[in-house]
């Protein structure tokens, strides 16, 4: 019996030996495995998903890597990261808008070719995608901010006069022309990168970021008084007294002063 | 050679049956990874579409779709449930495997493979001791860190480092540094571990092993009494390990390989000069 329990605590003995070691290998393996698939979260900023791609944490629990979509987008548009070139995780689909843009096609092949929803299906209309948001990210360097007549990224938006208007103003270099600045309007640019593809300059002025990077978000608290008032059609504290404006200069409602009064000095460009 | 004891494994099937009948299932077994291969190739190579994607996922002759059970299991446990589409091609796959035995998977289809059978067959060649020798079981362990790490990170964490996927991906859609991953397999088996990657350390192995662990389709011994222990089998075998209860099991015990570990390659029906070993159908009968 002595030697039976000999041999007992002996096998008992290499059992917890080998079975701690197992999990101390584990927990070592794991924790480089959790680094680099963590390590893979971080998607650089030029690599924009394909349409109705779902947020970047969930993408990467939904997306199998299969290139389904890629084989589905018929422009070439969509790549697949490649191990230690590309930023993106290894494998995963996604697209350089400076080099091909994506083409917005109305059935969304690469949306209906995902097999595990990490492109959600419930995008319809493919004006609804927002793969990023077109920023003019260089108005020193953009020309029509220059006060030319480039407009290119105007007219190859596909939701133009929607997503992209131009803003006129006074070109006060010139003195006597218009400045028409290209105007994003988040809501309804889908980051297909049509705009950013087609700037005229060597490195485009603008481009297309993840929304992440390209959108402010506004306090929860905070309320637009004037949105406010409309929705009330009334002002939302009665009894408050709307007071004249002081404004400079004659001829205006000055009725603290009638008739206005000269500024002390002269701000230059000012009422050329 | 002059310090062999015998002379190389097969050399007497050779003599025996000819080396056609002495590499059948190695023949086959090439020719099935070439088929897998050609058809996510046939596509991007000569505009012949027959299967899109990868291993990971894939739609063959734009119906059937496939999707790797290990994958979709780590999409799950990191908080995603997929689509149908990818819920049938994983149910498919399972069904096929737990029917042909998992770990099929891995001698007829897996792209490592090849690596791992040169790295075998130079590591043979040059007469390299064999190393760092794991116990089997380390891949259960790994497959079980896959889970919980794609659980705690919400990614699908094998995916990030999977050599079977990444150069599936890389031959068909390019290839990056994945090369360089290949070779460190490579250089591991040949010179750190023998036979060390597929059989001791793959958790898509061993995810696949535990799929096919009621297979129908397996290696069985019936003619077992005609061994005449020249060992060949167990030279050949990558999980020789499986051998011994089907061939020298007592009288009376079954002749099937029942191992989860067993690759079904057939090597060692292959190298046996005695017939003793053949493919069966149904897990109880020998």
């Amino acid at each position: 019996m002595p030697m039976l329990d000999t041999l007992r605590s002996a096998s008992r003995r290499r059992f917890l030996t080998d079975t701690a070691r197992a999990a101390g290998g584990c927990v070592l393996a794991g924790s480089a495995l959790a680094y680099l698939a963590r390590d893979a979260r971080a998607l650089p900023a030029d690599a924009i998903r394909p349409p109705g791609a779902l947020d970047e944490d969930a993408f990467l629990s939904a997306c199998i890597r299969c290139g389904l979509c890629m084989r589905g987008c018929p422009y070439d548009t969509l790549k697949l990261a490649e191990l230690g070139i590309d930023g993106a995780a290894t494998g995963t689909p996604y697209f350089t808008a400076r080099d091909v843009p994506c083409e917005m096609c109305e059935d969304i092949p690469c949306v209906a070719a995902c097999p595990t929803g990490a492109l959600d299906a419930s995008l319809e209309d493919i004006d609804d995608a927002q793969m990023g948001v077109a920023v003019l990210v260089d108005q020193e360097n953009c020309l029509n901010f220059l006060g030319l007549r480039c407009d290119v990224c105007y007219r190859v938006c596909p939701v133009i006069d929607e997503a992209i208007t131009l803003k006129a103003s006074h070109n006060s270099r010139s003195g006597h022309h218009a400045t028409f600045a290209p105007t994003v309007h988040a809501e309804h640019c889908t980051g297909c990168g049509k705009c950013e593809h087609s700037c005229v300059l060597p490195e485009a002025a603008i481009k297309v970021l993840p929304v992440r990077l390209a959108r402010a978000e506004t306090a929860d608290h905070y309320r637009r008084g004037w949105e406010e008032k409309d929705a009330r059609g009334a002002p939302l504290v009665e009894g408050v007294i709307d007071l004249p404006d002081r404004l400079p200069g004659p001829g205006t409602d000055n009725l603290v002063a009638p008739g206005g009064f000269e500024p002390a000095f002269r701000l230059d460009g000012a009422g050329q | 050679m002059s310090a062999r004891t015998h002379s190389p494994a097969g050399a007497e099937a050779r003599e025996t049956k000819g080396w056609l009948s002495a590499h059948r299932y190695l023949l086959l077994r090439r020719a099935s990874q070439l088929f897998f291969l050609a058809l996510f190739l046939s596509g991007p190579w000569f505009g012949l579409w027959i299967t899109q994607g990868t291993l990971a996922g894939s739609l063959t002759l734009n119906i059937l779709p496939l999707t790797d059970p290990f994958v979709a299991a780590q999409s799950l446990v990191a908080g995603h449930w997929p689509e149908l589409t990818a819920l049938i091609g994983a149910g498919i796959v399972l069904a096929a495997y737990a029917l042909l035995g998992g770990r099929s998977y891995c001698a007829w289809v897996c792209p490592i493979n090849p690596v791992t059978d040169g790295a075998f067959w130079l590591h043979k060649r040059l007469g390299l001791p064999k190393g760092w020798q794991p116990r089997r079981g380390t891949r259960l362990w790994l497959l079980g860190a896959a889970l919980v790490v794609s659980g705690l990170t919400g990614t699908i964490a094998w995916e990030a480092v999977n050599p079977v996927t990444m150069l599936h991906r890389g031959l068909i859609f390019g290839m990056g540094f994945v090369w360089a991953l290949v070779l460190l397999i490579f250089v591991f088996d040949l010179v750190v571990a023998r036979r060390g990657w597929c059989g001791h350390l793959c958790p898509v192995g061993a995810f696949y092993g535990l799929v096919g662990t009621k297979s129908v389709l397996r290696v069985s011994a019936p003619a077992r009494a005609a061994c005449d222990d020249c060992m060949d089998c167990y030279h050949v075998c990558p999980e020789n390990q499986v051998i011994s209860p089907a061939l020298k099991g007592k009288p009376g015990t079954s002749p099937l390989v029942l191992s989860p570990d067993c690759t079904n390659c057939g090597r060692c029906i292959d190298v046996c000069a005695m017939d003793v070993f053949k493919f069966t159908l149904g897990s109880t009968t020998p």
